[in-house]
C-alpha cells in the first residue's frame, strides 16, 4: 500500500475527530480504523510506525497517537 | 394515451380533510371526500361522465362541454369537473337533453378533425374516437368541406414524438400537463378562435423549443395528436407490464408496452408511489439501448489485455472465471480477491454478488459503486440519526414550507422529483438554493429561488457551520424539541461550538464567497417556517469533508426540530437507480446488509448459519483501496458486475495502472466498457427489461422490476452469479428472486416484511418493513430517532488540500446533465444523442476572456494529476474562477483530471474539487486519441 496514501487519511480521519473529540481524538481515530480499514492498510502503518517512523514524518500529532494506540493491539 | 388499461377518473383527488360527502348520482347513493368533483365522484361509482379536456393529472379546466350534467335544483347544465360534490347532491349523467347537447359538441370536433380513424396510431385508444363511438357520432350536419386543420404540419422533430397538427383538438391537455404536471411552461395556445394552435415556445420545432422532452403532453394527449413514434412504426401494444426504471434514483413506476418481444413505449404509471404518473426523457423514452447493436450477448475470454476477445460457451466462461479465482485464492490468499457490486443491477443481484464474494471467495474485499457517491450520506446519517438513509418520501415535500436544495441539480439529474418539488414551489413554499452554479432551479419559468448561496467549491461545511450559528445565536433552535429527541451533552459541546465568533457568516464569508446577510436569511428563513426540508446531492458528498457536511446537515435539521413528520426532513437524491438497494443489500466491505458491521459477532453468526459458511470480522478493502493494493502487488483478482470504474471514478490512469496489474479481472455488463479494456473475461450482461428482482429508490422505496422480454444472453445477472458461485464449489440454489429476497428478508431486520407476494398487492413499500410496519416507512424517526437520542457532532470545517495556486488557478467541479445518464453508457446509445453528444466546459465569460477562449473552441484542463481537453462553453452559470464539466463521454476523459482525494471517513473520491489551468488548444487531448484508437483495436477473434 502507499504509505504517503495511508498518512494522508490517517491525517483527515484525524482533523475530523479532533474538533469532535478533543483529548479522546486519538483513541477515536484507531477505533475508526479498526472499523473500517481493511488489516493489511493497518498493519501497514503499524510497521512503518515501529519500524521506520521517519516514513511517518507527515503524521499529525492525533494521527500519530492514534497509530501508537492502534499498535497496542496489532 | 394513458397506459393500457388505466381507468382515468377525469380530476385530481381533492386535499385530504377527513370529511365525506354523500350525494346520489343516476339514483345511486355515493360517499367521497368532501372537495371532490362531480366528474371524479361518478367515475368512482363507475358511472363515467363523456370528456375530453378532463384526465385525473391536471386541474379541472371546463373546456370541452362533454362532461355537461343535470343536478336537481340547479339551473342549466354545469361542467361535472369544475363542479364540487355537495351533500345530498342528486346527480343525473344520463338524459335525452344531455345526449343531444354532447352531440352537438362531438359533431363540431368530428367536423374538423380527419375520419381515418384506422390508420391512425392512436386507433383504438383514442379518447375523441372512445367519445364519438359512446355517443353514436357516425356523420356531421356540418358536413365535411368547410374550413379545417386537416392539412396541419406535423412536427417530427423530436427523435422520440410528434405533433400532428390535424389531430389536435385543441383541449390544451398537453399544455396544461407542461405546466402543471412538469413545470416547463414550454407549451402554449397561440391564436383565437379557429386559429388556436398548440405551439412549443414561439412557435419553434419541438427539439428547439423550451421542451425537455418529458412526454406528459404525449402522455396525456387525447387523439393521434401527440403520439411516441415507436407507436407509430411498432403499432399497439398487445400487453403491459409494471416494472421500475432503471436510470435515476427517483426510482418511476412504469407500463412497460410490448407487441411481440418489441418493447411499443414506457408508460409512466399513474399509480406508481414515487412518480404519480410522471416520468423524464430518459424513463419514458431512452430505452434503446437494451437492444442496440453494440450489446454484447455472447462470453468472452482472452489470456492477456493486449489479445483480441474469444467468444466463448457460457460454461467455457463460468469455468474459467472459477479456475482463475480459484487459482489467485490458492496462491495468494483469499484476500487478493474481490468483487464490486452494482448501483443498477437488483437488491436480489446485489446481494448475491456480496454473498458470492464473502461466501465463495471467503473475503470482505466487496464495495460498490455508492463508494463514489453516497458512502458519506450512510456513514453521516448512521452516526447522527442512527440509519443510513433519508428520512422521507418524495409526497413529503407536498407539505414542506421552505427548501433547501444543496450540492443537488434536480432539475436534471432527478427530473420527476424536481417537477413534483416545482409543484410546491409554485404553490408558495420557499427555496433555498446553495450551489456554486446557478443551476435551473434558482430560476425558471414561475419559480426562483428566495436565496442562492453561491458558494465556493469545497466550503459546504463553512456555509452549513454558519447556518446553524445563525441558528444558534439567534434563538431559532428547537430546544423542547432537541431536549426531547437528542443527547443533551452532544447538543451543548455542538451549540458551543458553533456558536463561536469564527462560524458566524461574517467570518465565513471569506472562506465561502457567500454575503453574510445572504447566509442570515437563508438561515432564518429555513429555521422559521413550520416545516423545513434539507435535499442534497453529490455536490455535498463528493468532498474531502463530505461526511462532515451530512453530520452538519443532520446538525441543522436536528436543531431546528425538523425530522420526524412529514414536510421536513434531510433527504438525499441518490444517483442511479439503485445506490440506495446496493449499500442495503451488504456492500460494503465493513458490513453485512442491514448495515451492521462484520465484526458484529451476533449478527455474522447468524449469516454463517444461513450460508453454512465461516465469515471474516475484518473489514474488506474499498475500491480505492483495491488499486492501491493492486499496484502494491497484493490484490490480483476482481469480479465488477455492472458498473464502468475506469471511467467513473477520479484519477484514471491510476485506476487503469491498477486494473492492469492485476492477473484477472472479470467484467459483466452490457457493453464493452472501459473497464472491460482491462478484463481477462467478459460475461454479458442483462438488462432490466431482461431480469425479475427489485430496486430500492432513493426514498427507501423498494419496487418490483419484472421481466418483459427473456435475457438476449440466456441468463438473467443474477442466475450467473449463481453459476459462478456452484462451479467454486459453493452451492446456490435459487430458482427465482423472490427466493432470495426471503433470505434476505430472514437476514436483515428492516427488511424482514419484505415478500413478492407483498410487493405485488401493495405496489411497493419503504423499508423498514416488519413487524412494526408491515406496510413499510414512509417518515422515519417520528416519536424517536433510529438510534434512541440524535447525536450532534462538531463539525470543523477543514480546508480540502486540493487548493488553487497561480498554476492550477480555477477549481473545476463535475455535474450531470438531464439527457445523459452516468457514464453514459446507455444514454449515449439512444437518441438523447442529439441534445448533448460530448461533454463540455462551462467557464465563465471573464475567465474565458481572459486566456482567448471562445464559445466552441478545444480547450486544455491540466490538473495535478493529468489533462484532457474538452468544448468550451461560456456562461456565467458558473461563477467567476469556477469551471464545470460532466463525466458522460468516455473520450472527454473528465476522470482523468479529477484526483485521488477523499471524503475522509468513507475513501469518497473529491470529484466536486479540483485545481486547474483551462487554455485555448488547437487539438483535441491525447487522451481522446488514445480512446478512439482503442475503439478502433477493440476486435473479437
Amino acid at each position: 500500500m502507499n504509505l504517503d496514501r495511508l498518512v494522508a487519511m490517517v491525517n483527515d480521519i484525524s482533523a475530523f475527530f479532533a474538533g469532535e473529540s478533543g483529548p479522546d481524538a486519538p483513541a477515536a481515530v484507531a477505533n475508526h480504523l479498526r472499523r473500517f480499514w481493511e488489516p493489511r492498510m493497518r498493519a501497514e502503518i503499524v510497521a512503518a510506525y515501529r519500524n521506520n517512523p521517519g516514513a511517518l514524518k507527515n503524521l499529525s500529532e492525533v494521527g500519530r497517537n492514534a497509530v501508537a494506540e492502534l499498535a497496542k493491539t496489532a | 394515451m394513458f397506459a393500457k388499461g388505466y381507468h382515468d377518473l377525469g380530476t385530481p383527488a381533492p386535499p385530504v380533510t377527513g370529511r365525506v360527502v354523500t350525494l346520489e348520482i343516476d339514483g345511486t347513493s355515493v360517499t367521497v371526500p368532501d372537495g371532490t368533483s362531480v366528474m371524479r365522484a361518478a367515475a368512482v361509482a363507475s358511472r363515467d361522465i363523456p370528456k375530453l379536456c378532463a384526465t385525473d393529472s391536471l386541474k379541472a379546466f371546463g373546456s370541452c362541454r362533454l362532461c355537461l350534467v343535470e343536478i336537481d335544483g340547479r339551473r342549466g347544465f354545469p361542467a361535472s369537473c369544475t363542479t364540487l360534490v355537495a351533500e345530498g347532491m342528486k346527480v343525473r349523467t344520463e338524459s335525452p337533453k344531455l345526449t343531444e347537447l354532447r352531440r352537438n359538441v362531438m359533431e363540431l370536433y368530428v367536423s374538423d378533425h380527419p375520419l381515418d380513424c384506422v390508420t391512425c396510431p392512436a386507433n383504438g385508444q383514442c379518447e375523441l374516437q372512445d367519445m364519438a363511438e359512446r355517443l353514436d357520432i357516425t356523420s356531421t350536419r356540418y358536413g365535411l368541406a368547410g374550413s379545417n386543420h386537416h392539412h396541419g404540419e406535423v412536427d417530427k422533430s423530436n427523435p422520440y414524438f410528434q405533433f400532428d397538427q390535424s389531430l389536435c383538438i385543441v383541449c390544451s391537455r398537453c399544455v396544461r400537463a407542461c405546466d402543471e404536471v412538469q413545470g416547463t411552461f414550454a407549451l402554449t395556445i397561440q391564436g383565437r378562435g379557429f386559429h388556436s394552435q398548440v405551439v412549443a415556445s414561439a412557435h419553434e420545432p419541438f427539439v428547439d423549443s423550451e421542451c425537455v422532452s418529458c412526454g406528459q403532453c404525449v402522455e396525456t394527449c387525447p387523439t393521434g395528436a401527440l403520439v411516441e413514434k415507436s407507436v407509430i412504426h411498432i403499432g399497439a401494444a398487445e400487453r403491459a407490464t409494471k416494472t421500475t426504471c432503471a436510470y435515476c434514483g427517483v426510482g418511476c413506476s412504469f407500463e412497460v408496452e410490448m407487441k411481440g418481444d418489441q418493447v411499443v413505449r414506457m408508460a409512466p404509471d399513474r399509480d406508481g408511489h414515487a412518480n404519480h404518473g410522471h416520468a423524464c426523457v430518459k424513463g419514458r423514452f431512452a430505452f434503446g439501448y437494451a437492444t442496440h447493436r453494440d450489446r454484447v450477448i455472447k462470453p468472452m475470454v482472452r489470456a492477456t489485455i493486449a489479445d483480441p476477445w474469444r467468444e466463448v460457451t457460457w460454461e467455457e466462461a463460468i469455468d474459467r472465471t472459477a479456475r482463475e479465482f480459484k487459482r489467485l485464492r490458492d496462491k495468494y490468499g483469499a484476500d487478493a480477491i474481490g468483487g464490486i457490486t452494482s448501483s443498477r443491477c437488483t437488491n436480489e443481484e446485489t446481494f448475491l454478488v456480496q454473498k458470492l464474494v464473502r461466501a465463495a471467495f471467503g473475503t470482505n474485499n466487496v464495495d460498490t459503486c455508492a463508494r463514489v457517491c453516497h458512502s458519506p450520506t450512510g456513514y453521516g446519517l448512521k452516526s447522527t440519526i442512527g440509519e443510513s438513509a433519508g428520512t422521507q418520501a418524495f409526497d413529503s415535500v407536498e407539505k414542506a414550507d421552505a427548501i433547501i436544495v444543496v450540492g443537488a441539480n434536480p432539475t436534471e439529474a432527478h427530473p420527476v422529483f424536481a417537477s413534483r418539488l416545482k409543484q410546491r414551489l409554485r404553490q408558495g413554499a420557499r427555496l433555498i438554493v446553495i450551489d456554486p452554479r446557478t443551476i435551473g432551479l434558482v430560476r425558471s419559468p414561475h419559480i426562483a429561488a428566495d436565496v442562492h448561496l453561491q458558494l465556493r467549491p469545497g466550503t459546504n461545511v463553512a456555509v452549513i457551520n454558519a447556518l446553524s450559528h445563525v441558528v444558534v445565536t439567534e434563538g431559532l433552535t428547537r430546544d423542547d424539541y432537541v431536549r426531547d429527541r437528542c443527547e443533551a451533552d452532544s447538543y451543548a459541546k455542538w451549540k458551543k461550538f458553533i456558536a463561536e465568533p469564527r462560524n458566524s457568516p461574517e467570518a465565513t464569508e471569506s472562506i465561502t464567497g457567500v454575503p453574510a446577510a445572504l447566509v442570515r436569511g437563508a438561515a432564518r428563513l429555513y429555521a422559521s417556517v413550520p416545516n423545513g426540508a434539507i435535499y442534497y446531492g453529490l455536490g455535498v458528498t463528493e468532498h474531502s469533508q463530505g461526511t462532515t457536511m451530512v453530520m452538519g446537515i443532520a446538525n441543522l435539521a436536528m436543531a431546528t426540530g425538523n425530522l420526524g413528520r412529514e414536510g421536513v426532513g434531510v433527504s438525499p437524491l441518490r444517483g442511479q437507480n439503485n445506490v440506495q438497494g446496493s449499500c442495503d443489500m451488504g456492500s460494503f466491505p465493513h458490513e453485512f446488509s442491514g448495515y451492521r458491521h462484520v465484526s458484529d459477532d451476533a449478527v455474522r453468526g447468524a449469516f454463517e448459519a444461513k450460508w453454512g459458511v465461516g465469515l471474516k470480522a475484518e473489514p474488506g478493502l474499498r475500491i480505492p483501496n483495491m488499486f492501491d493494493a493492486a499496484l502494491d502487488g497484493t490484490f490480483k483478482g476482481l469480479y465488477v458486475q455492472g458498473e464502468d470504474i475506469a471511467q467513473s471514478d477520479p484519477n484514471t490512469h491510476h485506476v487503469t495502472e491498477a486494473l492492469s496489474a492485476m492477473e484477472c479481472v472479470v467484467v459483466q455488463d452490457l457493453f464493452l466498457n472501459e473497464t472491460a479494456k482491462y478484463a481477462h473475461i467478459f460475461l454479458p450482461g442483462s438488462s432490466f427489461l431482461e431480469k425479475d428482482g427489485t430496486f430500492t429508490n432513493a426514498e427507501r422505496r423498494i419496487g418490483r422490476v419484472r421481466k418483459v422480454m427473456e435475457p438476449r444472453t440466456g441468463f438473467q445477472d443474477w442466475e450467473v452469479t449463481v453459476l459462478i458461485a456452484n462451479a467454486l464449489g459453493y452451492p446456490m440454489r435459487y430458482r427465482h428472486p423472490s427466493e432470495i429476497m426471503d433470505e434476505i428478508a430472514s437476514l436483515t431486520p428492516t427488511f424482514a416484511g419484505v415478500n413478492y407476494e407483498k410487493l405485488d398487492r401493495l405496489g411497493s413499500v419503504q423499508w423498514p418493513c416488519n413487524d412494526k410496519a408491515p406496510e413499510g416507512t414512509p417518515t422515519m424517526h417520528v416519536e424517536t430517532f433510529v438510534r434512541g437520542k440524535g447525536r450532534f457532532f462538531v463539525t470543523e470545517y477543514v480546508p480540502t488540500t486540493e487548493h488553487t495556486t497561480a498554476e492550477y488557478p480555477l477549481l473545476l467541479t463535475t455535474g450531470r446533465i438531464l439527457s445523459q445518464y452516468n457514464v453514459g453508457a446507455q444514454t449515449r446509445r439512444t437518441d438523447n444523442v442529439i441534445w448533448a453528444s460530448e461533454d463540455l466546459l462551462e467557464i465563465h465569460p471573464h475567465d474565458a476572456d481572459v486566456r482567448g477562449i471562445k464559445d466552441g473552441d478545444w480547450v486544455g484542463i491540466t490538473s495535478r494529476v493529468g489533462s484532457t481537453v474538452l468544448r468550451a462553453e461560456v456562461t456565467d452559470r458558473i461563477q467567476m474562477g469556477v469551471v464545470y464539466t460532466t463525466f458522460h463521454f468516455p473520450e472527454s476523459g473528465a476522470n482523468v483530471v479529477t484526483t485521488e482525494n477523499s471524503d475522509w471517513a468513507t475513501n469518497c473520491p473529491e470529484y466536486k474539487v479540483t485545481a486547474v489551468e483551462a487554455i485555448r488548444v488547437v487539438h483535441p487531448s491525447e487522451w481522446r486519441a488514445r480512446h478512439e484508437s482503442s475503439l478502433r483495436h477493440t476486435t473479437t477473434a
